[in-house]
């Protein structure tokens, strides 16, 4: 029992990064970018591109692509995104949709359908031994320590910085921030800017841990969904507990039945929903 | 002497539907001038019109000597033109002292600063970390003006300062009126109330769908020339 809930948190780390970003952009702008999944594949296809031109340094190259990720965030955001912001969802849900089969057919004729994974050199095998019975891996506790630190630091950066307060309060009432001579487009821009750097390191790591195929993006857009309204929209802490919730709950499907895991996790999100619709911590300050 | 900001034969439209039809209204720095008019007499309109929130040909709206009409309203707050908002309209997930600091985006120097309001307004110091939605509405109305303050404009804008407040409320807020206009700011308030528009501003301009219908020495005004361009009895 003990290691379910040990390996259902170090996958809700995982669950944690992938959802951030979401959070991040739901919690701004109210935009739901449904090509979150296949932006991390994405990520996680630009670190295995990198290492495959400029050699074996997947820790450098992830460095690298962070920066890249921020400034297509920012472009993404000031020329394709605010364009489809509005009273209405359905803009954005259609642009961002469209995106998704644009980047999954792209990644299919770069890369062809062939699972792939980033090398570590055996960083993704190496297991702590804690106690008699518990084995840990050292990549998902490095996974999880990042999560913890994304969280922590966007929280940190909401609460006491003026660009946090500048995120809330375009939130809170763009036409008024506008007034008060904050540039919504540009607060909007840096938002999805700073989402894609968590995007960018959530597709790393995924690529690191396990394979990745480009067909991948989807379910990761449905866990990263799951997270966060688990956890109530726009509120970090709240999806890290969302994320948590759903990694454990999986754990304890798979530990049931192999073949039980995803959708005990589903069905856990959709008991939520029916019991709390709003999540269990929807604050965003 | 001339005009600090002059509105030149405004139109302004919501969709298909005109709001203003040729509006003239001139300030000179240091003044305070009230606008009234009954609900829908485009008041409101005119204000937003001069902050950039709804359109206005770029000619129409002369700002120290520079055409500003149709400007983007952070564009417009930086060259010296801040509104207080109709209904207030505080950032509800900001603290009292984020709301202020919001309002010090512009960068714009000048007197009013943090603990110049908070000596002005010493319950918002008290206040500072509440969130401004948790305020009394009075209380509400000063982070409000604190905040427009908060850019040094040269001139403010206040839209119905005293909507929803209690009578006595109303006179506290106004109180404060002197030590903003003390050194030369130019404030403009619309409001409802025309017994307190008289009594705080120097000069009047009624309008009246769309249209300025009276305009004179607030002093000068009689009540039933007041009343005719209100309802255009």
């Amino acid at each position: 029992m003990l290691e379910t809930i040990v390996q259902g948190v170090l996958l809700g780390g995982l669950y944690t990064l992938f959802a951030l970003g979401q959070s991040l952009m739901f919690g701004v702008m109210r935009l739901t970018n449904t090509a979150q999944g296949d932006f991390i594949i994405l990520g996680a296809f630009a670190v295995i591109a990198g290492t495959a031109l400029f050699g074996d340094a997947p820790l450098l190259i992830t460095l690298a692509v962070l920066p890249v990720a921020f400034g297509f965030g920012y472009a993404l955001q000031r020329y394709v995104l605010n364009g489809t912001l509005g009273k209405d969802p359905l803009p954005s849900l259609v642009v961002t949709f469209g995106l998704s089969i644009v980047i999954q057919n792209l990644l299919l004729e770069l890369f062809s359908a062939d699972p792939r994974s980033i090398e570590t050199g055996g960083l993704n095998t190496q297991g702590l031994r804690i106690g008699e019975s518990l084995s840990i891996g050292v990549l998902p506790v490095i996974v999880l320590v990042i999560a913890l630190a994304a969280t922590a630091a966007l929280q940190w950066l909401f609460a006491n910085t003026a660009l946090g307060r500048s995120f809330r309060a375009v939130s809170d009432d763009r036409e008024i921030a506008e007034l008060m001579g904050l540039n919504a487009k540009k607060v909007y821009a840096l938002a999805t800017a700073i989402a894609f750097v968590l995007i960018a390191l959530a597709g790393a790591l995924q690529g690191m841990r396990t394979t990745v195929s480009p067909s991948d993006g989807p379910l990761l857009l449905l866990f990263a969904f799951e997270a966060v309204i688990i956890g109530g929209m726009g509120s970090f802490w709240g999806t890290l507990a969302g994320a948590m919730i759903l990694g454990i709950t999986q754990q304890i499907g798979f530990r049931l039945d192999p073949g039980w895991g995803i959708w005990v996790g589903h069905l856990v999100f959709l008991a939520v929903l029916v019991v709390r619709p709003q999540g269990l911590f929807p604050k965003t300050r | 002497m001339t005009a600090l900001l002059s509105v030149h034969g405004l139109q302004a439209f919501y969709g298909d539907a005109q709001a203003l039809f040729g509006v003239d209204v001139t300030l000179s720095q240091g003044e305070v001038v009230a606008i009234i008019g009954a609900n829908g007499a485009g008041k409101s309109t005119l204000l937003k019109c001069l902050t950039g929130l709804v359109r206005a040909p770029r000619e129409a709206i002369q700002f120290k000597g520079e055409a500003i009409g149709g400007l983007p309203p952070g564009e417009i707050v930086r060259r010296g033109l801040a509104m207080v908002p109709e209904g207030r309209r505080l950032f509800s997930s900001l603290s009292v002292e984020e709301n202020l600091l919001i309002g010090g985006q512009s960068g714009r120097k000048g007197p009013w600063n943090l603990q110049r309001l908070y000596t002005l307004f010493p319950i918002l110091a008290e206040k500072r970390n509440n969130p401004g939605t948790a305020l009394s509405g009075g209380q509400q109305q000063m982070v409000a003006l604190g905040r427009a303050l908060m850019s040094n404009p040269d001139v403010l804008l206040c839209d119905e300062l005293s909507l929803g407040l209690a009578p006595i409320v109303i006179r506290e807020i106004y109180a404060a009126m002197p030590a903003i206009t003390r050194e030369g700011m130019t404030v403009v308030i619309v409001e409802q109330d025309v017994t307190m528009a008289q009594r705080v501003s120097q000069r009047i301009y009624c309008l009246q769908e769309g249209r300025v219908s009276l305009q004179g020495r607030s002093d000068a005004l009689t009540r039933e020339q007041i009343s005719q361009a209100y309802f255009g009895l």
